[in-house]
């Protein structure tokens, strides 16, 4: 089959959705590719490189015509009456925002893929176009930010006196949040960040930034996104981000929920609130912006003298890598769809990542896909100590609960009747083993993955205190018992002096890398 | 010589050494704290081993507490130098075994020391001779079946014994005749104290501890070995109910617990249900041969492609399994490690819960070669980042990184979790031939785009590469 890779026709995009080296991939899976002359000017990709990788380049009519086209904005209606009959079209084609557009689609009898409704479960992330935008838009936010901010981002002590460091505050805390929080800190600012999932809090910290938390409980995703909230939290949110308006000098906002409108962090007020030639840069300008007084795509002075840039086409600023990692998202979705990597696309629909990207084929409206569970939701987690509790959390909510009650009320039950019905010594004797193994329980729980040996051969030394039995029978006025009990301690002295030994041996092993 | 006071300060030895037990445990749960937590673990003992001498000398001039007193010390340096010795000799991927024998250990001194009960229970009052037989007989009962499946466990793990499950008709009715029999006559024996039941009672808990363990497969070791682990903790426990000592309660149940504690997070690794494993066989839907053929063909990679591919890659996540274990390839893989972080690859290891025969294995592995603790992660923490990993070497490893568990519900191992190896853009596979994992299942890991093979010995190959790389610049 042939591949086109066609020129963008909006206005200002400068990417590309194929680059000499993901063509090159493209020609591998056994495909003939036609690139649009010019193509990849914006980016920076000469024609020249694109036919080295194996690509003839084509007038537009003729990329067009393909039998799968490679685009990355939505087609105009223009476009898509451009497309042959039969013939596939991938892009970026928002089908939750657009209706029109899948109407327009569904129209024609071709087959239209959607490269940003991939699901976010694990084995699709090496064709998550969002994610690779959205890593390139955190960072491009805070070159912006940088560029409009009449300061440093790092904290100095220069002959000249004392600079203090910039405090950058990133709202929402997915994959532009993290990438905005790791430039940030990594030009020196002091970074915080908030999110409404409390399980993002390493996330935070690993690359450098604070996390704030808002403390009221979460409704958990169940589809990788934070959900819209309940009013309690959204009031708590509010507080929190009115005082740090007051004290940071840049804002990052990164709040997108998709196919909805964004929600509006920041208010008039707090902007209001922020010192002269702060900034604010609005990554959800597109939707509605988190911040009031966003205008999409442009850069607003207010009153006081803050700024807010509200530039929707960030990605298109890095014009090269973005088309590169768009281009390799491609790439990875075509190898899903190409099986045999003979040339030939074939949509296998009982795969929900293929069915999730279809949109429309051959007539029919695909769209919405059914829903599809991320694969590993994080358990529910409380707010106050998101990092210890997931693993008891995941306890309890699995299992069936009436085996789990009957077991803990029979055992209650027949301690009950062992220490209430039995003579002298056997309650004390029990309520201690009851006690202890309670306590084994509490103690172990957090026990480190690469401890679990060294535990086990402690454990092994420490219950060879069977010897202290053993040591007492050896008094004992009876001949047998004695040899039996000589044959016993001498076992478990092996394994007191064995077991201590082996595990010191073991952790002396153990070490961190030296710096 | 007053001796009066020595009973009572043991007593309260004794709950000191409880004491440090405990901290022991809790200390060996964190890196930090696992010295601290093993020279707790020692003073506990020594504490205990004191008191009891004590109460041995408030025995004194008793012809039979001066004969007690030199038979215990000379045991006690005879096991000490059996134990010192063999525990400085034990190599790291003998650790498995070696621990599996310990255990027998603790089964067998139960089962002499219930015995020794009921050859002489001492001065009892009669209302609590029932209770004591019964005590004898749980004893005893709990120590044989950890005696015979740890020495079964230990007779797999050093393969002197095929590690196959072995497959008895009616098994799990075998092994519930064995219970139902042990509470009757346990039952008998309160009633009538005849030394005939404690012998049959002794060779049915025997014979079932053989046979539990011999019905697992050795690919789940790492279950079992933590489940006879927690065994020998009840049977220590058990001796303390008979000879109605808190200590060895009180230790017993410590280490009960936390034994069966580890046998739970390994289940939860495997995704095995706990009841199942803590009564033993529970491989039995296991290794039926798939007919499966597999599809797709193989590609092999030699040496210096793999070299090559390593010396340009950004970042390197190793995955090994009991293969680099067998191989004794870890000095070598450390050694690949440190040449490569020097070279500014960002190094690291994935570790699977289950991987190798014993809880833990391969951090003990890798530790032992000096491989720095903070690069090597458990599965939860790096499995989001194989997407962003340039090349994997899998070593060793075959169950626990095969993706038809994440992606094929039919497949036997469906909904176990493992390691994402196959989203890094290259896959190396170290292996010595094609044959399947443990459990039996085929791996499509194999045959996919980014993945090569790269076939013979571990060590070999390993040390191949670094030969290669070294002529490779940087």
């Amino acid at each position: 089959m042939r591949i086109g890779v066609v020129a963008e026709s909006v206005a200002g995009e400068t990417r590309v959705a194929g680059t000499p080296s993901t063509v090159a991939q493209i020609v591998k899976l056994g495909y003939e590719v036609v690139v649009e002359a010019g193509a990849g000017a914006g980016a920076s990709f000469p024609d020249a490189a694109y036919a080295a990788a194996g690509a003839t380049l084509a007038s537009r009519d003729a990329a067009w015509s393909a039998d799968v086209v490679l685009k990355l904005a939505a087609p105009s209606q223009e476009e898509i009456d451009r497309l042959a009959e039969g013939a596939t079209v991938i892009g970026m084609l928002a089908p939750g925002l657009n209706p029109e557009l899948v109407d327009a689609l569904a129209a024609r009898p071709i087959t239209a893929i959607a490269l940003d409704a991939v699901p976010r479960i694990s084995r699709a992330q090496s064709m998550d176009v969002l994610s690779s935008t959205a890593n390139i838009a955190g960072y491009r936010a805070v070159v912006e930010a940088a560029n409009e901010f009449g300061r440093f981002f790092t904290g100095q002590v220069t002959a000249a006196g004392k600079v203090p460091p910039a405090k950058v505050l990133v709202a929402g805390a997915g994959v532009a949040g993290l990438a905005a929080i790791g430039a940030a800190s990594s030009l020196g600012a002091i970074v915080r960040a908030t999110d409404p999932r409390p399980e993002v809090a390493d996330q935070v910290k690993s690359i450098g930034g604070e996390y704030l938390p808002v403390q009221v409980a979460v409704e958990q995703s169940t589809d990788g996104y934070a959900k819209a909230t309940s009013e309690d939290y959204d009031r708590a949110a509010a507080e929190l981000y009115s005082q740090q308006a007051r004290d940071v000098d840049i804002i990052i906002t990164t709040a997108n929920i998709p196919g909805r409108k964004a929600p509006v962090l920041i208010t008039a007020a707090d902007v209001a609130s922020m010192k002269p030639g702060s900034v604010i840069v609005d990554l959800a300008a597109a939707n509605g912006g988190n911040v009031e007084g966003t205008v999409p795509g442009e850069r607003v002075v207010t009153e006081n003298g803050v700024i807010i840039l509200g530039y929707t086409d960030l990605a298109r600023r890095l014009p090269n890598q973005a088309s590169q990692l768009y281009g390799q998202n491609l790439v990875n979705l075509l190898k899903l769809i190409t099986p045999a990597k003979d040339g030939q696309l074939v949509l296998d629909f009982d795969d929900v990542v293929q069915r999730s990207v279809t949109v429309a084929r051959g007539g029919e409206k695909l769209w919405p896909p059914p829903a599809v569970q991320v694969s590993a939701a994080p358990a529910a987690a409380a707010v106050p100590e998101p990092s210890r509790t997931p693993e008891r959390a995941k306890r309890v909510e699995g299992g069936r609960p009436w085996l789990r009650v009957a077991f803990w009320s029979l055992t209650g039950l027949v301690l009950l009747a062992g220490i209430a019905f039995t003579p002298a010594p056997l309650p004390q004797h029990l309520t201690v083993f009851a006690i202890a193994v309670a306590l084994g329980f509490l103690v172990i729980g957090a026990v480190h993955h690469a401890l679990h040996t060294p535990l086990m051969s402690v454990t092994n030394a420490i219950s060879g205190v069977v010897v202290v039995g053993a040591l007492i029978q050896l008094a004992v006025p009876d001949w047998t018992v004695k040899v039996l009990a000589f044959a016993a301690v001498l076992l478990v002295s092996i394994n007191i002096f064995g077991g201590f030994a082996v595990t010191r041996r073991m952790l002396a092993m153990f070490r961190k890398a030296e710096k | 010589m007053d001796t009066s006071w020595i009973a009572p300060v043991a007593t309260g030895a004794f709950i000191v050494a409880a004491l440090a037990f405990v901290l022991s445990l809790a200390g060996l749960s964190r890196h930090e704290t696992a010295r601290s937590g093993v020279a707790y673990g020692i003073a506990g003992m020594t504490l205990a081993i004191a008191a009891t001498f004590g109460l041995l000398i408030a025995g004194l001039p008793a012809t039979d507490a001066v004969i007690g007193i030199v038979a215990a010390v000379i045991a006690l340096a005879i096991g000490a130098a059996i134990g010192l010795w063999r525990a400085a000799r034990v190599q790291m991927t003998g650790m498995p075994q070696f621990i599996a024998l310990m255990h027998s250990f603790v089964g067998l001194a139960a089962v002499l020391i219930g015995w020794n009960g009921y050859l002489y229970p001492g001065a009892i009052p009669h209302e609590l001779e029932g209770i004591h037989h019964a005590e004898v007989f749980i004893g005893v009962f709990i120590g044989a079946v950890t005696f015979t499946g740890s020495i079964i466990a230990y007779l797999k793990l050093s393969e002197r014994m095929k590690s196959a499950p072995l497959v008895l008709p009616g098994r799990n009715w075998l092994n519930l005749a064995a219970l139902v029999a042990f509470v009757g006559f346990t039952v008998w024996f309160v009633i009538d104290p005849q030394l005939w039941l404690l012998i049959v009672v002794t060779v049915i808990a025997l014979a079932l501890g053989l046979h539990l363990v011999a019905s697992i497969g050795g690919g789940d070791m790492p279950v079992v070995i933590s489940m006879l682990n927690s065994y020998s903790g009840w049977a220590a426990a058990a001796s303390g109910f008979l000879l109605s000592n808190d200590l060895l309660i009180i230790a017993g149940a410590l280490v009960g617990a936390s034994g069966a504690y580890l046998s739970y997070i390994m289940c939860r690794a495997m995704n095995r249900s706990f009841i199942s494993v803590i009564l033993g066989g529970f491989g039995i839907a296991a290794p039926a041969k798939k007919g499966e053929e597999e599809e797709g063909e193989v590609r092999e990679a030699s040496a210096a492609d793999v070299a090559a591919s390593l010396a340009d890659a950004k970042s390197v996540v190793i995955t090994p399994g009991y293969g680099m274990a067998v191989a004794q390839a870890q000095y070598p893989v450390a050694e690949l490690t440190r040449v490569l972080r020097e070279r500014g690859v960002d190094v690291r290891f994935g570790i699977h819960p289950v991987a190798g025969r014993l809880p833990g294995h391969m951090n003990v592995l890798l530790a032992e070669a000096k491989v720095p603790y903070d690069i090597v992660l458990e599965m939860d923490e790096i499995n989001d980042d194989f997407a962003s990993t340039s090349v994997v070497l899998v070593i060793g490893a075959n169950d626990t990184v095969n993706p038809a568990a994440a992606e094929e519900p039919s497949s036997p191992i469906a909904g176990m979790p493992v390691l994402h190896v196959w989203e890094a853009e290259e896959v190396i596979v170290f292996k010595r031939s094609m044959a399947s994992g443990y459990a039996g299942v085929p791996n499509p890991l194999f045959t996919r785009d980014n993945t090569r093979m790269l076939f013979g010995d571990a060590k070999d190959r390993v040390e191949d590469i670094l030969r290669e790389l070294a002529s490779v610049r940087a």
